[in-house]
């Protein structure tokens, strides 16, 4: 059985040599840095969101010598947790370049900057995409998308609800109320297609020292900055990065909101079921795509071939489930596609579905031998990237499957024989006619 | 021996004896020519040497495992990747149907032999039968002296046991058989690779006979039959197909063909009418216009850069990439055909005198393959034939000529009666004392003595039948006869040598260097002369091989070679590439390396791709790779994969096959990684990364401290192109 899934896994191997195992792809154990032990209580309500949904929760502090992540070569966590931006330098072995090992082998992580972020967090971002500002003492700051509060502040504190749309990164309920944020914010390069923007600032956003009067126009402006992202990796290890720490707290969880020029007031703000929308999708409870029991074989039979024919006529089938913390479940779509391919694709088609998770077509295997490849490149906002890919070569006719006899050349055959046959009849005119 | 003996018995009797005589030469031949030819097995072992043998052998496993059906309907999956290759109509099936049916006779016969010791030895055993049919051959032309001594020289000519050592189990080893035993046959009254030659040099011979006016039923009986079931059988082969009446190359045997019945009728009109050859002519004339504007597929490129020696490389690169396919130097005709060289224009004189049909169309021959041999070192080998066969005919007219003489100055010492004998004896003795002074080798004295005991019975077997003509004949001063003879012996032996050291040093050394390091199911990627060899050795799916059917395949991996590193992985990526192999010889001076043939990938890619463009990589046309090579040419993949980590060996990085030191001697991939090299650095295999997992954002290197021996290590290592 193992066997069978490695083979149907080829296009995801990287996958395989990751911790979330095909079976169970969610964290269990994560690691959490701090940088003291009070943030363990002042963001309780988060951490035990999380311990809620069965995390193992170890807190550590970010620089205490002993942490590590990996024993013996193997991981001791699923998934790590930065809540420590102030720190320059880990404890124990790790250091940047093992933090995005970790992530390379295919776990998660969560990094919370604040406006003193150090280099090293901002290092950890820049090299999963995101770049904060260069300005170490810039905040973001929103003279009208600001959160109204008692006392009149600089305007750092945002209430924002400029969310991406997706249902599998945020759940299908919608967000009730606007997110409190109080941070750095970054910007992202728009070609890098791993990286999306969850939470960004409104138009009038600015980044910039709030305590120093602007001299210069500000490097990040407008909706380009982002608050919250999120990436997903290739091997689909999930990252969230947020310019916030004080997001996550307890008394951003729990404080009423009001944007400014809103008149709605909202008894609480947005934040607890942003982030645990969010968490889930970055602990792979959601948007986690499996594809098992690939199949093809020529209609009317049952056995996968070694190799088709020109022109014969195949069905395919696959099965996709998305995980859903629990157990798989169908996935249901209508745009899986699937292509017979050959340095370009041959045949492009939708694939029908039974809405219990079976995909399934058949076509006609097209005119030209070669080695081809069935290949399904299921790539959507929120889920894991679906790469298979089978490879199947094609032979052309056998010397004895083209026609016998052709129609069209039924001319030549009747000028060949009768030719024979005149040249037969010459002949003995000519030899016995004296 | 005969002295008593009536003159017809005795005459009767020396035939007999001559006959049974030669038969034991011919016997010793054959085994000199299949053990010459197996030094390679005794100083190495029995396996298959490199390029296309191993291609074969890998047809002939599938041959004989899975019959000749499945043969011909194989679809080959693992070449060509993607495309694939449809063997059984792209081979010519000769070869390995020849080797397969060895191969069932012996298991047949309960012999179990393995398939690669069929093949191994298939080439020496169609070495044998080659000379046999020499011997055939040349008797036809000048008789069984020249018959015997041409065999000898073909038996060991070195541009023949170079195609046909022991595990070169190539068509050459069972074309050249083919070629002389059609030649044979022609003379007197099936397809392998090189069918071309036989088929236009045969039509030219036929044509030759008509102008010199030796038209003859005979010549119409023997023709005739030829082309017509030639035309037909030759279609059956799938890789032929159509081609045999659509491609100019068989354009010359077809308008002979007609040319002949043109004759033949004219010859037929004539018998009844008096003769019009203004209307032949005009006949003739008209034919040509036709040929002018043929209605044929014209020349394939291999052909036409037979005729034009400038055509491949001015249209087709990829066949003149080939160093087989480039006009030889003066120095390999030496190496190749020795003496024989020398002795050539002295058999076209012999078989002047006189001139028969079959003589003309042994001087045909050699006039053509000269010709040919002079555009391509691959026919060289054709070319190898028709030397030995008019050297075999100038030496036995020579040694003809001077035992001739001798045998007339000695009757002043013996009577009559003593001729033959004391003649046979004396030359025994003469030859007997230069082999002692010559050689003390065993093989040459073998030769030696192999050749005398012709020499002494050629004399035996003409002198009755022209008795009267040879007695006018020019009689040399006996003195000057001795040492003629003598010299020639002397050549002959300088021959032998020669034939022996090449066969044990040049063309017995396999020089195997693949390994199969890359793991299984993985696509390899390389320049086509290592696909055979990746694909039957290692067992691995290449991208292009040594048939190069595809051009824009070709073409595209040429053009992957000479991109800068992105791009190249961009297109080793599409292709599915995971390992690319090159193949390197600066540090052991092997010269045939992947970076002198770098050059024939630019201009086959850039023939397809045209960004490529050859002049980028020469500096004011020079070709080179040292610091003041073209930024092109050192950033391109061929030079990164060859020299990268080459300064480590000896700090300089001095390529021993350029002589230069290189021009860029740090540097690093970031986009292949080394995954293996061989001891001498003779093959080194690359793999593809995978794209990056992560892309990192666009911001300055925090110049922090504490990160910067970490940041920068990755950066070597990680950097993708995504």
């Amino acid at each position: 059985m193992s066997k069978k899934l490695i083979v149907l896994f080829l296009g995801l191997i990287p996958l395989l040599c990751t911790c979330f195992s095909p079976d169970t792809p969610s964290d269990r154990r994560v690691l959490v840095l701090l940088d003291d032990f009070a943030i363990k209580s002042s963001h309780s309500i988060f951490f035990n969101n999380l311990k809620s949904r069965g995390f193992d929760l170890d807190f550590k502090l970010a620089h205490d010598p002993t942490i590590s992540l990996q024993r013996y070569g193997q991981y001791l966590y699923d998934a790590l947790i930065l809540f420590s931006p102030s720190i320059e330098r880990f404890g124990g072995s790790i250091d940047a370049a093992a933090i995005l090992d970790f992530v390379d082998s295919g776990h998660d992580l969560i990094v919370a900057a604040s406006s003193n972020a150090s280099d090293l967090i901002r290092e950890i971002a820049t090299e999963c995409g995101v770049d904060f500002d260069e300005d170490s003492s810039a905040m973001v700051i929103d003279h009208s998308g600001y959160a109204v509060s008692a006392t009149e502040g600089d305007h750092t504190l945002i209430a924002s609800d400029d969310f991406i749309k997706s249902d599998v990164i945020l759940g299908k309920e919608k967000i009730k109320a606007p997110v409190l944020f109080q941070g750095i914010g970054h910007s992202l390069n728009p070609s890098n297609s791993l990286v999306l923007k969850v939470l960004s600032a409104s138009p009038s956003a600015y980044s910039a020292n709030p305590s120093s009067k602007l001299t210069s126009p500000p490097s990040l402006t407008g909706t380009s900055i982002s608050l919250v992202s999120v990436v997903q990796a290739r091997n689909n290890a999930r990252i969230l990065i947020s310019g916030s720490l004080s997001m996550f707290s307890n008394r951003f969880f729990q404080s009423d909101v009001q944007k400014a020029g809103s008149p709605t007031k909202h008894d609480k703000s947005g934040n607890e079921q942003f982030l645990t929308e969010l968490s889930k999708w970055v602990f792979h409870e959601r948007g986690h795509l499996k594809a098992v029991n690939v199949k093809h074989h020529k209609i009317g039979e049952v056995e996968e071939p070694a190799l088709y024919r020109i022109n014969d006529d195949l069905e395919y089938s696959v099965e996709l489930y998305e995980w859903s913390g629990k157990d798989w479940e169908p996935y249901v779509a209508n745009d899986v596609q699937v292509q017979f391919y050959m340095m370009s694709p041959y045949v492009l088609k939708t694939l029908s579905t039974d809405s219990k998770g079976y995909y399934f077509t058949s076509f006609k295997v097209p005119d030209v031998y070669g080695v081809f490849q069935f290949k399904v490149e299921y790539e959507r906002l929120g889920y894991t990237s679906l790469s298979l890919s089978k490879q199947i070569p094609v032979r052309p006719f056998r010397h004895n499957e083209y026609e016998r006899f052709i129609p069209a050349a039924y001319p030549y055959y009747g000028a060949a024989f009768s030719m024979m046959a005149g040249f037969f009849i010459f002949t003995a005119v000519h030899l016995y006619h004296k | 021996m005969a002295a008593s003996d009536a003159h017809k018995g005795d005459v009767s009797m020396r035939n007999a004896f001559g006959s049974v005589l030669a038969f034991l030469i011919l016997l010793l031949i054959g085994v000199l020519a299949f053990s010459i030819r197996l030094f390679s097995v005794i100083k190495y072992e029995s396996v298959i040497h490199e390029f296309d043998p191993y291609f074969n052998y890998r047809v002939t496993q599938f041959l004989t495992k899975n019959g000749i059906y499945d043969f011909w309907n194989w679809f080959d999956d693992r070449t060509w990747y993607p495309l694939g290759r449809v063997i059984g109509g792209t081979v010519y099936p000769g070869l390995t149907l020849t080797a397969g049916t060895l191969y069932w006779l012996l298991h047949s016969l309960n012999i179990p032999l393995s398939v690669e010791t069929v093949c191994v030895f298939t080439a020496p055993i169609f070495s044998a039968f080659a000379s046999w049919a020499t011997y055939l051959l040349t008797k036809e032309v000048k008789g069984v002296g020249a018959g015997l001594t041409a065999a000898a020289l073909l038996a060991m000519v070195p541009s023949y046991i170079s195609r046909s050592v022991a595990g070169s189990y190539d068509n050459e080893a069972v074309a050249i058989f083919a070629l002389i035993f059609t030649f044979y046959l022609y003379l007197k009254v099936c397809s392998w690779g090189g069918y071309t030659f036989i088929i236009n040099l045969i039509p030219m011979h036929v044509l030759l006979c008509i102008v010199t006016g030796r038209y003859s039923s005979r010549l119409y009986i023997a023709y005739a039959p030829l082309v017509v079931l030639g035309t037909l059988l030759a279609a059956l082969v799938p890789v032929v197909g159509f081609n045999a009446v659509m491609t100019s190359e068989h354009f010359a045997s077809f308008l002979v063909f007609i040319i002949i019945h043109v004759v033949a009728l004219v010859y037929y009109i004539k018998g009844i009418l008096s003769p019009k050859m203004a209307v032949c002519c005009a006949m003739v004339a008209v034919l040509i216009a036709l040929v002018a504007s043929s209605p044929t597929k014209g020349w394939s490129g291999r052909s036409l850069s037979l005729l034009d020696p400038t055509y491949a490389s001015k249209y087709i690169p990829i066949i003149a990439s080939v160093s087989e396919h480039q006009p030889p130097t003066w120095p390999s005709y030496f190496m190749d055909i020795n003496v024989l060289a020398f002795l050539i224009p002295a058999g076209i004189i012999a078989c002047f005198s006189p001139l028969s049909d079959a003589s003309s169309f042994v001087v045909l021959y050699i006039v053509l393959s000269v010709y040919f041999s002079g555009v391509m070192v691959r026919l060289m080998l054709v070319l190898a034939p028709a030397a030995c066969i008019l050297s075999g005919i100038a030496l036995s007219q020579a040694f003809d000529v001077f035992t001739r003489s001798i045998k007339f100055q000695l009757p002043s010492l013996s009577d009559h009666s003593h001729i033959d004998a004391g003649d046979a004896s004396s030359e025994n003795v003469v030859l007997d004392d230069t082999i002692k002074t010559d050689k003390s080798e065993d093989t040459p004295k073998e030769r030696t003595t192999k050749r005398s005991k012709k020499k002494e019975k050629e004399p035996v077997e003409k002198p009755p039948s022209k008795s009267q003509l040879k007695k006018r004949l020019s009689v040399l001063p006996f003195e000057a006869s001795i040492v003629a003879v003598f010299l020639l012996v002397l050549l002959v032996a300088f021959y032998v040598v020669h034939c022996v050291w090449a066969a044990a040093e040049a063309y017995s050394a396999p020089s195997i260097v693949l390994t199969s390091h890359s793991n299984d199911g993985l696509h390899v990627a390389s320049w086509w002369d290592y696909g055979y060899q990746t694909t039957a050795m290692a067992n691995r799916t290449v991208i292009v091989d040594n048939n190069t059917w595809n051009n824009t395949h070709i073409a595209t991996v040429g053009t992957a070679m000479s991109s800068p590193e992105k791009a190249a992985w961009e297109i080793f990526h599409s292709l599915d590439v995971k390992y690319v192999l090159v193949v390197f010889g600066g540090l052991v001076g092997y010269p045939s390396d992947d970076i002198n043939k770098f050059l024939w990938m630019v201009r086959i890619g850039g023939g397809v791709f045209p960004h490529i463009k050859e002049p980028d990589y020469l500096r004011d046309g020079q070709y080179r790779i040292d610091s003041m090579a073209t930024p092109t040419m050192l950033n391109c993949l061929m030079y990164k994969l060859s020299y990268y980590r080459f300064v480590e060996t000896d700090g300089k990085a001095f390529d021993r096959v350029r002589r230069t030191e290189i021009g860029k001697k740090y540097f690093k991939l970031t986009h292949f990684e080394e995954v293996f090299t061989t001891h001498h650095w003779m093959v080194r295999i690359y793999k593809l990364k995978p794209p990056k997992n992560r892309i990192r954002g666009k911001s300055k290197k925090s110049k922090s401290k504490t990160s910067s021996t970490t940041t920068s290590k990755r950066k070597g290592t990680r950097r993708n192109p995504f």
